[in-house]
């Protein structure tokens, strides 16, 4: 891969040491001592309500009163700090008019969109993981709780996993930014996806549900499973869905299906936690749509991009 | 005695966007040491013919070979001994020129050490030593054209595709760029492939001169090649200046009568504002 690493490198340098990184890490830090602070006040006001198994895991998915979980924190914003580092990444080289210089040097034309986007995700994984980390030092020493070896390895996957969906983000707004010539535009249809995929597709769910199976006063228990499937299998297009429910499972080891199933099945299951093994096997499809995204994204990106004419006229 | 060897051929190059040629049936052949001068208006079709020569875009018809390798089948090799200068050319505007060029040294894979040389042999040699450590985003239009000409000749080049080097840029400047090309076209025995629609600035450095139009070579060859092509009707011109006062016309009458005389034409004197800016800037300073 010739050049590959050159850009890489470049790119990297560029991420951490633009505007945009600090201000998003510094506001990521502010959310996330906050969000700490926030559990803190609830806890040591109500010490009841914390008890139990994986405790060090429920501070990520406990949500206090107003303010949000981690988890939803990084579900609603973690695609809008994705979209801010890859909006401009390729129309803003190409109004600047170094893409054409930066191609006509010997390296392959796809170096480029490869190089920019290992250094997003390598930044994203370094502002990620140095919050995870943060975040757990802050409980080790505010609750005094130490993760036990299998939270240790659910806080990891969880990180990967948090690590795909917000490079999900990103691969779509470098897509759009090949797509697109106006950095402008391509950074306005970024957000509209955002936002379609975070409010609207609830809405859209449950009209069309609502079409397809209508539920009157007295439903049978049939049609609201039947309701309740339509409304799950459309809201699972949204990714930001998707990465709900595979992060519910991976920190929370009790959750054994997402949906309606039967009291029946309920009695049968044991109330124990499951082993990670397990839990990742609950939401192991929810985890590969979310990667055939990024790969589709990517792949789309790719063939325009190589497609695309060079001149800048 | 030194053999020239042929640095860029093209055969039939053609390229056509729906259904237009835009490029139709090239033939082009330049030898090592040229300045080639490629002429032609606005919307001609020379920035799609060097990106195919750039192995950039593909040809719809043809075959481009820059130094025997084929463009289209081994970009890469042709781009490591070709630079090229787009015409509206962009840095990165927060790295120093300095990183600029350094960044396409990498991406040449020239050795740190001896791009570290190399390039602070290129700041000088197109000005630039002084601000090396500026951010571009600071430059002028002119810095950043003489910094275009540093990534140009800081991979050290067999062949230098330079589109519209002197767009925007002050005469005293283009100037400065011609001199520039012309010293490294001898001194590092670079081979030059200027692109321009500016007449006078080619007719002043190339040695050869394409005349591209609609997609198609009409004319290539040496100034005089040319003119002989295409300036059929010789004649030779003599000026001469007359003190306002002076009552011309009974001149004008006898020299109209002498043997071999065309013409005869009585001119106010040309007030061009080139002459003017020259003088200014040149003589004043």
């Amino acid at each position: 891969m010739s050049g590959l690493s050159v850009i890489y490198w470049k790119e990297l340098a560029d991420y951490l040491g633009s505007r945009k990184f600090i201000i998003l890490f510094l506001i990521v830090t502010l959310t996330a001592g906050t969000i700490i602070y926030v559990i803190h006040q609830s806890v040591s006001s109500d010490v009841n309500q914390f008890t139990g198994e994986y405790l060090f895991l429920k501070l990520f998915t406990f949500s206090a009163g107003t303010l949000p979980s981690f988890i939803f924190f990084v579900s609603f914003f973690g695609p809008l700090i994705g979209i801010i580092f890859g909006f401009d990444a390729v129309n803003s080289e190409r109004s600047g008019g170094t893409m054409s210089m930066v191609l006509a040097q010997p390296i392959y034309r796809d170096a480029l969109i490869n190089g920019k986007f290992l250094a997003g995700i390598t930044t994203i994984a370094i502002m990620l993981i140095s919050i995870i980390v943060i975040i757990s030092g802050l409980e080790m020493t505010v609750f005094g709780i130490i993760p036990t070896l299998q939270e240790l390895f659910r806080i990891i996957l969880f990180s990967l996993l948090s690590i795909v969906y917000i490079g999900f983000w990103m691969g779509l707004g470098i897509l759009f930014s090949i797509l697109f010539r106006q950095t402008a535009t391509s950074a306005l249809v970024s957000i509209m996806v955002w936002i379609f995929f975070s409010f609207f597709i609830l809405m859209v769910a449950n009209v069309i549900a609502d079409q397809m199976a209508p539920l009157g006063n007295n439903a049978s228990l049939e049609l609201i499973a039947k309701n309740e499937g339509i409304r799950n299998m459309i809201l699972r297009v949204s990714p930001l869905i998707l990465f709900q429910e595979c992060t519910t499972a991976i920190l929370n080891p009790s959750v054994r299906f997402f949906g309606v199933t039967t009291a029946l099945k309920n009695l049968e299951v044991m109330p124990s936690p499951l082993s990670i093994g397990q839990s990742v096997m609950v939401v192991w499809p929810q985890f590969i749509i979310l990667i055939a995204l990024i790969l589709v994204c990517f792949a789309v990106s790719y063939v325009v991009f190589m497609r695309q004419e060079i001149r800048s006229t | 005695m030194k053999t020239t060897q042929t640095i860029l051929e093209t055969k039939d190059l053609s390229k056509i966007y729906n259904g237009t040629p835009v490029v139709d049936k090239l033939n082009l052949k330049i030898e090592e040491g040229e300045i080639f001068g490629f002429l032609g208006p606005n919307g001609a079709g020379k920035t799609t013919a060097i990106l195919m020569i750039l192995g950039l875009t593909e040809p719809s018809s043809g075959e481009v070979s820059v130094f025997g390798y084929n463009s289209t089948r081994e970009p890469l090799k042709v781009k490591s001994i070709t630079s090229y200068l787009p015409e509206n050319v962009g840095f990165y505007e927060d790295l120093t020129a300095w990183e600029n060029l350094a960044y396409i040294t990498r991406l040449n894979h020239i050795p740190e050490k001896v791009a570290e040389e190399r390039i602070e042999e290129v700041l000088s040699l197109v000005g630039l030593t002084e601000v090396k450590d500026t951010e571009v985003g600071k430059f002028s239009k002119g810095m950043k054209q003489r910094l275009g000409l540093g990534t140009v000749f800081v991979k050290k080049p067999k062949l230098a595709i330079l589109d519209e080097p002197t767009t925007g840029i002050d005469p005293q400047g283009v100037e400065e760029i011609l001199k520039l090309i012309t010293k490294v076209n001898r001194e590092e025995n670079i081979t030059i492939f200027l692109c321009s629609h500016l007449l006078y600035q080619l007719q002043k450095i190339c040695t050869k001169i394409g005349i591209f139009s609609k997609g198609k070579m009409n004319v290539m060859g040496s100034m005089e090649e040319i003119s002989k092509k295409i300036l059929t009707e010789k004649s030779n011109r003599l000026e001469i200046s007359f003190n306002d006062a002076q009552d011309t016309s009974q001149l004008i009458d006898s020299i109209q009568r002498l043997e071999g005389v065309l013409k005869v034409e009585k001119r106010a004197e040309d007030i061009s504002l080139e002459r003017i800016y020259t003088k200014y800037f040149q003589e004043g300073s």
